[in-house]
């Protein structure tokens, strides 16, 4: 079972490895976002550091969102997908290696990018350290809800914006606990309990959504 | 083995065919006919599960393949319309990789075997994107060599090869039915497969 994550992740890491544009492309998506907002509103520090959260976690729902409409989407076209709804083993594993392996190459890489962005909005030491613990807690669960829309949308025309509609919502929580949990910090109040909700909504995320999407794929594959 | 009574298929408002039904036993193979939009993939795809047919059962073994799930996929073999290659990736790293997902066993000198039988030796580390059509079919077919799973499902195997290949891969499934397996297969073109008793089905 372990083996079977492993050779999917393995295999998705490699194809993103050869495609570094994609990669590249959101985080450079990422960057640029988060810059314009001091450039914006101008040099305030006071009202820089208010925004700070929201924006930064923002940017990164918006910087995952660009990466989804692939995640099946190659494997749907050159017949790969078939392959893997044919595997003897259960989809819902291997569509969670290939959650893991998007989160990888997305979520981990905002959050690392994260406190670096965090400097221009002038946050202080211990809300830029909670800023990229509260991205690492809380991007796998952006990837395991939006494989599901990606899913749904596989295959139809225009798929990216609807699988947008209907995954932002979806993202609703975990950005009002993201956020939230830096905004604790800021304020004072300490960022547990944010940061433990956080981790609740991503580990019911990643285990969960596996079997929805495997579901969803299958509907798509017919 | 395998068995199909009474498939019907619907494809959207249209109903391609009824009354479809066949029987297969070890070491033989079947030869699905029939002009363009007459449903040979639908039914191929309806045999390995992907779709559910819109009446009728499919058995192996005696049961349900809906009901069997994961016990069945491991004794199936698809190869489908698309060549479920990787365009980024070499070859090599395409087999290793389809072979790690099915989790058999394939180590690199046995996949680089495969590769130099299909006629792809000196090409195993280029990437896929490079080959040509009839090469990337190739690379599809080397997963064949080592496929040892008992029923093997090809949609137009034939499809891009020259004559020297296809008659490599009529022997690698004449090979396969010797070893009790079982292949259902469309083409439109009609190669002699050594050994194994060939039925055929004409859907209209």
């Amino acid at each position: 079972m372990l083996a079977l994550i492993r050779a999917v992740i393995g295999r998705d890491l490699r194809l993103a490895m050869r495609r570094q544009a994609d990669i590249v492309s959101a985080m450079f998506f990422f960057i640029i976002v988060v810059s314009l907002f001091p450039l914006g509103v101008g040099p305030e520090a006071d009202l820089l550091r208010k925004l700070a959260p929201g924006v930064l976690w923002v940017a990164a729902l918006l910087a995952t969102m660009l990466s989804l409409p692939r995640l099946f989407a190659d494997d749907h076209r050159d017949g790969t997908l078939e392959q893997l709804a044919l595997a003897p083993q259960p989809l819902g594993l291997i569509v969670l290696g290939k959650v893991i392996a998007h989160w990888l190459v997305s979520g981990l890489p905002l959050a690392l990018l994260a406190p670096v962005l965090g400097i221009q909005f002038d946050l202080a030491n211990d809300a830029l350290w909670v800023l990229t613990l509260s991205l690492l807690i809380g991007t796998p669960a952006l990837s395991g809800i939006g494989a599901i829309g990606a899913a749904l949308t596989l295959g139809v025309r225009g798929g990216g914006v609807l699988l947008s509609l209907l995954v932002l919502p979806l993202y609703i929580p975990v950005l009002i606990f993201g956020a939230g949990a830096v905004d604790a910090t800021v304020t004072g109040l300490g960022p547990q309990a944010h940061l433990s909700l956080l981790g609740a909504l991503t580990l019911g995320g990643v285990f969960f959504a596996p079997w929805a999407t495997a579901a969803a794929l299958r509907i798509a594959l017919e | 083995m395998l068995e199909a009574l009474n498939l019907e298929c619907v494809r959207g408002e249209r109903r391609l065919f009824a009354g479809v039904g066949f029987r297969l036993d070890a070491g033989e193979m079947l030869y699905l006919q029939g002009r363009n939009g007459s449903g040979k993939t639908s039914l191929l795809r309806m045999l390995c599960g992907l779709t559910p047919p819109a009446d009728g059962e499919i058995r192996w073994r005696g049961a349900p393949i809906r009901k069997l799930g994961d016990e069945f996929r491991g004794e199936l073999c698809y190869l489908g319309h698309h060549n479920a290659i990787k365009e980024e990736l070499t070859p090599l790293e395409n087999l290793l990789a389809s072979a790690r997902l099915a989790e058999e066993a394939l180590d690199e000198d046995a996949a680089l075997d495969a590769l130099e039988l299909v006629g792809l030796a000196g090409r195993e580390d280029l990437a896929c994107r490079y080959l040509s059509q009839g090469q990337k079919r190739r690379v599809a077919l080397a997963r064949l060599v080592h496929e040892r799973r008992a029923l093997w499902v090809l949609d137009e195997p034939y499809v891009a090869l020259d004559t020297a290949a296809v008659e490599l891969v009529a022997g690698l499934i004449g090979a396969h039915l010797q070893r009790g397996g079982l292949a259902v297969l469309t083409t439109h073109q009609t190669v002699a497969v050594p050994a194994g008793a060939v039925r055929e089905l004409r859907l209209n």
